[in-house]
Parts: C-alpha cells; sequence; structure tokens
C-alpha cells in the first residue's frame, strides 16, 4: 500500500473542511477527486502536500506505512511526494534550472545517492524535456515569474518528471489552461505513468479525465467522500452533474 | 627607536585645525538631531580610543584573507597607508598612486586642489572629525582617457591588540575626463576587538569618467565603523557605489552623489546583513543640480535578531535640473519579530519637469514561497537562504570584478548562518 488514509479531519484557520477522508492508493493507480466547489479536495491535496495552513485535527495518513502527517513539506517532498501546485508561485531571481538542480540533490542526498553536477543534471533535464514535449525556455528565468496560466502548469509537470516521485497530487492542474496546454500537460502526466508511481487527481471537471484516464474516481462533497466508483462515474458526473451526489451518497 | 615625524605642509594643518574647531563647536551628533535621530552614537562618544598607531598582530594575515588575485591592492593598516601590505607589482598606465602623507609632503599634484574639498565639513561632523585627524591614506589619480582594466582594491584594517583604537583611513580618488576605473574598498579588524574605524572617501569624476566604487564593510562584530562617501560627478560622467555590509557593531554610511554636470548619471546601491544587536544606519543624499541627470538607487536589507537599521534616501532636485529622472528603491526583509528599520525616503524637488520615483517595502519573508521551495525537497534553511540569496542578487549583480564577488557573497552568505534564527 502506497498511501491510506484514516478519517482525516482538516481544519483552515477556523473552519472545518475536511470531516472524515477515507483513502487507499495502491502503487500504480490513479484516482480521481472530483468535486464542486468548496467541496475540499484541493484541501486535500494541500494537507497532504504539509501545507501549514492546513491543521489536520483528527486521522491519520500512512504513507508506505510512515506516519505522512509527521514529516515536514520538504521531508514529504524528498521521500516521494510531489504536489503540482494549483497555483504556482513566482520566485523572482531564483533561477528555474537552478532551483531544480538543488530540489532534485536534496532528495538524491536523502536516498543516499550522489548529488548531479551541472552538466549530469542538464543530461537529465534535456531528456525530460524530450518525453514532455517541451521546449528549454523555461529553465533559465525565475521561477514561474512571467510565466503564462501553460507556462506554469508545464512547468509544473516538469518538476515532476525530473524528481520522479512515488506519490504525484495534481492540484486542479486543468484549471486555466486552454486545450492544447491541457493536452501537453496530460501527455506529460501520461508519459509519467508508472507501475510504482501513483497520481490522485483533483478536478473539478471530467474533460481532464479524458486525457489521463483515472482506475478510480471520488466524488468529495462537504469534506466526505460521498461516491466512489470506475472511470464510468466520471462520465456520469459529466451528464447529470454534482447536484444529487450527496443523497446518492447518503443512500449508499 | 624614534619615527621621524614630520611637519605637514601647511594646508594640511590648515585644514585640520579648521575642521578640529568645526567638530569642537558641534562636538559628536546626538539623537536630537534629525540625521541622527534614530542612530545613538553614545558608546563612541563614550568610549577612551587610543589614536590608532602603527601596526597590530593581525594585520597582515586580515589583507592577505581578502586580497584578489589580479588586482592593484593598497593597504590601510589603523588609518595608514602600508607600502609593505600593498601590491602595485602591476601598476598600470595612466594611474598614479599616492600615500597621503608622503603625497602632501611631496607636493603631489592634485592633492591639494581636492582633499577636503568634496564634502562639506559642517554637515557631517564625523567627516570633520577625520579631517582634523587628517594623517594618512591614499590617493588615487587616473588620467584623463586612461581606461584602467585592472581592479584597484584598498584593503582597510583596524585593530589594537586588545586596546580600543580609533582611526581616520582617509582615501581620495580623481579620475581625468574620459577616464575609467573599477575600486573596491574591504573594511575589515581585529575579530572581537573594540575600535571605532572613521572612513572619509572622496571621488571626483571627470567629464565622461566611469568610476564604480564598491564598498565592503565585514568589521569585528563589537567595532564602531562611520564611512563618509561623497563624489563630484561632471557632465557626462558616471559613479556608481555599491556597498555590501555584514559587520560592525554599529555602522553609519553617509554617501553622497552631486551631478553638477549635464548628462551625468549614477547609482547608488546596497545590501546590508544586520543580525545580533547590530544597528545599520545608511543615510544617501544625491544632488541632482544640472539638466538631463539620471539616478538609479536600490538599497536592500535583511534584519534579523535584534537588529536596528536606518534608511533615508534623500534627492534633491534643484530648479536647474530639468530632465531629471531618478529612481529610489529601499526593501527590507525583516526575519524576526524584534528587528527594526527605518525607512525614509526624502524627496525635495524644486524643477517642474522631472521624474522622480521612490518606493519603500518593508516585509517577511514570502511563506507561499517558502512552502513552494519545500514542497520541492528544500528544508526551510535552504528554502530562507535561496529566497535571501535572490533578495540580494540584485544588488550582487553590480559587482564587476568577478573574484571580489565571490569573496563578497561567499562573506554575505556565510552571515547568514551566525545567528540569524528561523521562525517555525
Amino acid at each position: 500500500m502506497l498511501l491510506e488514509v484514516r478519517n482525516l479531519k482538516v481544519r483552515v484557520e477556523d473552519k472545518e473542511i475536511l470531516k472524515g477522508i477515507n483513502l487507499t492508493v495502491k502503487p500504480g493507480e490513479v484516482h480521481a477527486i472530483m468535486g464542486p466547489n468548496g467541496s475540499g479536495k484541493s484541501t486535500f491535496a494541500r494537507a497532504l502536500s504539509g501545507h501549514p495552513g492546513y491543521e489536520v485535527t483528527e486521522g491519520e495518513v500512512l504513507y508506505n506505512g510512515q506516519d505522512l502527517l509527521d514529516m515536514d513539506p520538504d521531508e514529504r517532498a524528498r521521500e516521494g511526494v510531489f504536489m503540482a501546485f494549483q497555483y504556482p508561485v513566482e520566485i523572482p531571481g531564483v533561477n528555474n534550472a537552478y532551483f531544480l538542480k538543488a530540489a532534485l540533490n536534496a532528495k538524491r542526498k536523502q536516498a543516499g545517492l550522489d548529488e548531479l553536477d551541472a552538466m549530469d543534471f542538464m543530461k537529465l533535464v534535456k531528456e525530460k524535456l524530450k518525453l514532455l514535449h517541451v521546449d528549454d525556455s523555461l529553465l533559465q528565468r525565475s521561477v514561474n515569474e512571467g510565466f503564462s496560466g501553460g507556462e506554469k502548469k508545464r512547468n509544473e509537470i516538469f518538476h515532476m518528471a525530473v524528481l520522479e516521485p512515488k506519490l504525484a497530487l495534481l492540484d486542479e492542474t486543468d484549471s486555466g489552461l486552454d486545450i492544447d496546454a491541457l493536452r501537453v500537460v496530460s501527455e506529460g502526466v501520461n508519459a509519467m505513468r508508472s507501475p510504482d508511481r501513483s497520481f490522485i487527481v483533483v478536478t473539478h471537471y471530467q474533460r481532464l479525465l479524458n486525457y489521463i484516464v483515472p482506475d478510480f474516481v471520488h466524488v468529495l462533497s462537504d469534506g466526505k467522500i460521498v461516491r466512489s466508483g470506475g472511470r464510468e462515474l466520471a462520465l456520469e458526473l459529466e451528464e447529470k452533474g454534482y447536484a444529487g451526489q450527496v443523497e446518492a451518497g447518503a443512500r449508499k | 627607536m624614534e619615527a621621524m615625524v614630520q611637519a605637514p605642509p601647511a594646508w594640511v594643518k590648515e585644514r585640520r585645525d579648521l575642521a578640529a574647531k568645526r567638530f569642537a563647536e558641534t562636538g559628536y551628533p546626538t539623537t536630537r538631531q534629525e540625521d541622527w535621530r534614530f542612530t545613538n552614537i553614545t558608546p563612541i562618544a563614550e568610549t577612551r580610543f587610543a589614536p590608532a598607531q602603527g601596526s597590530f598582530a593581525q594585520a597582515a594575515s586580515l589583507v592577505a584573507g581578502v586580497s584578489v588575485a589580479g588586482s592593484l591592492r593598497l593597504a590601510i593598516v589603523n588609518g595608514q597607508f602600508a607600502a609593505g601590505l600593498s601590491d602595485l607589482s602591476t601598476l598600470p598606465k595612466g594611474i598614479r598612486i599616492a600615500g597621503l602623507r608622503d603625497g602632501a609632503r611631496d607636493g603631489t599634484d592634485g592633492l591639494e586642489q581636492h582633499l577636503g574639498r568634496v564634502f562639506n565639513i559642517d554637515s557631517h561632523p564625523f567627516a570633520a572629525l577625520n579631517t582634523a585627524n587628517l594623517d594618512d591614506g591614499v590617493a588615487i589619480f587616473i588620467a584623463a582617457g586612461a581606461a584602467v582594466e585592472t581592479p584597484i582594491h584598498i584593503v582597510t584594517v583596524t585593530g589594537g591588540d586588545g586596546t580600543a583604537v580609533a582611526a581616520h583611513p582617509r582615501v581620495l580618488v580623481v579620475a581625468g575626463a574620459n577616464s575609467q576605473v573599477r575600486i573596491a574598498q574591504t573594511y575589515i579588524g581585529a575579530a572581537d576587538d573594540v575600535y571605532f574605524n572613521n572612513a572619509v572617501v572622496e571621488v571626483v569624476v571627470g567629464e565622461g569618467a566611469i568610476v564604480e566604487y564598491y564598498t565592503d564593510q565585514r568589521e569585528s562584530d563589537r567595532a564602531y565603523h562611520i564611512a563618509n562617501i561623497q563624489a563630484h560627478v561632471s557632465a557626462k560622467g558616471v559613479f556608481a557605489s555599491h556597498a555590501f555590509s555584514t559587520g560592525a557593531r554599529i555602522q553609519r554610511h553617509d554617501i553622497g552623489i552631486a551631478l553638477k554636470g549635464e548628462g551625468a548619471d549614477c547609482t547608488m546601491n546596497g545590501v546590508y546583513l544586520a543580525d545580533g544587536e547590530r544597528l545599520m544606519d545608511t543615510h544617501t543624499s544625491l544632488d541632482h543640480a544640472m539638466p538631463h541627470c539620471t539616478s538609479h538607487e536600490v538599497y536592500k536589507g535583511i534584519l534579523a535578531g535584534k537588529a536596528k537599521a536606518v534608511f533615508n534616501g534623500r534627492i534633491i532636485v534643484r530648479l536647474d535640473a530639468q530632465k531629471t529622472d531618478a529612481k529610489q528603491t529601499n526593501r527590507a526583509l525583516l526575519l524576526s519579530d524584534d528587528a527594526t528599520i527605518n525607512s525614509n525616503p526624502q524627496l525635495e524637488i524644486f524643477a517642474d519637469d522631472v521624474k522622480c520615483t521612490h518606493g519603500a517595502a518593508v516585509g517577511q519573508l514570502d511563506e507561499e514561497a517558502m512552502f513552494y521551495l519545500q514542497a520541492r525537497g528544500l528544508n526551510r534553511v535552504e528554502a530562507r537562504d535561496m529566497l535571501l540569496h535572490a533578495f540580494a542578487g540584485e544588488v550582487m549583480e553590480g559587482l564587476k570584478i568577478p573574484a571580489l564577488r565571490e569573496q563578497i557573497e561567499r562573506n554575505f552568505f556565510a552571515a547568514l548562518g551566525r545567528d540569524v534564527e528561523l521562525k517555525a
């Protein structure tokens, strides 16, 4: 088991947003978390990444059998949890390639591997850029500074490809993307799918799931998973909308 | 052994006496004076400093420690030019260098004309005190049209082998028309020594000349460092001052640039790290006296511990100075709740067709950026250092002597690890 979430309750400021989430993710699986605005799906991703603004009040999360909630965000990252941000932060003055190299080497150090030098790093970067079909224009710019919405999301996926996580959390990666950008990003994610890498894809729209086909779909409403199913659940949601899901869940 | 003491020429004595008289009238500045409101120099006024004389034990090793390969080195030890620790072996054409004491005695051309003429002792009590103690230092003359490739590195070391000493180093730079030169001055002292270093630097930038002046202040943690840099810039001349500060218990920098000819341009940048109980005060003054001049000013501060910083950025645009373009930015990052800064832009504009902008921002580290970096695997210290590098980088990039830049960056970021405490 890669991830076991048990009765996770999370508060943001004084408001309880997640009211007891249970979820199990095996290696290689892709889980989609869907739900209307305010249902708590982004909160779920951010809490798993360790954002300090999201306070866990109850429950536990086991990652590879370890207590994930006990780890600092950077520890989680070095252990293989990756968060693709909904709103990637602009960091003026920090070179994108330089930052990514530092991040990769922090992770390699933790794993007891040698740090990559600039040449080996650039070789790896070139491979990943090719895999993702993105050009290298983002490399020498400041992290996300002045990037278009599409560039920001592509950069997140590029970071993911270089850092090769075991668990990738995609927080509304599709928001603000046109269809071409969505395709590029999705193809990047698909190229990264492997039996030892799992994804939790948080999205409002089923559209993304046409490109990134999930193994499981969970519907979140008012801080709880109210329905779970296969890919067909996403298609049903597209047809019928989120209305009625809460009741359907309650009846189950 | 008795040193041969020769009386200085009459003009030196006159300027000393006048300055001594002025200082006797004004005395040490107090916090009742606007320019010194946030900077209490009582510890300087109340410490009995012995006049620094001769060298001290660590002088040679301190000079060696900061020396930069490929530069001309001028050592000033306890305010006095130290030929033995200097390296003038590669003196290029177009430069004349003189120790002030010897130069005054020998009647070095230009010395009497310029020394003490670039600033007004009435408004700078410590510069008056320096002049009252005028004894030695260095003078650098760049011939008209000479483009000096080799950087000049003035290494100012101070210490008293356990005795609290006061030194009054003095530098004069005169750049002839259309000449070019890069000069760096490092201030360093015997670690843990209490001393008072009261420096004055005067720069005369001739027509069309380009002078870059870098100040690297890394005095002992218990030192008092007062430095006054004043420059006069002629028409189409360019003067750039870049100041990097990590040391001293109290630092006061007064940097004044007067743009005295049409089309002159200046840059006045600085970045400082104030931690512990340090007080770092920077007072800048830009005098736009003539039309079509431009000025760019960026000061950045990183404050931690219980440090205090003061930034006062004065810009005067005189009636005749039409088409002035002046830009001033002051930013500070507070890494602790107990650090404070007083930031004060001071614009006095008398011309009507000018562009003047100023901005001041005081804030904390961007926690969302911190989280983003952490979420990629950097720990909090690594993430913070990366953001601080980026913050300081804009000013560091202005340092155009690669070997020195590397050294200053290394010193600056090593200083970050001193006692900067991370908030959880």
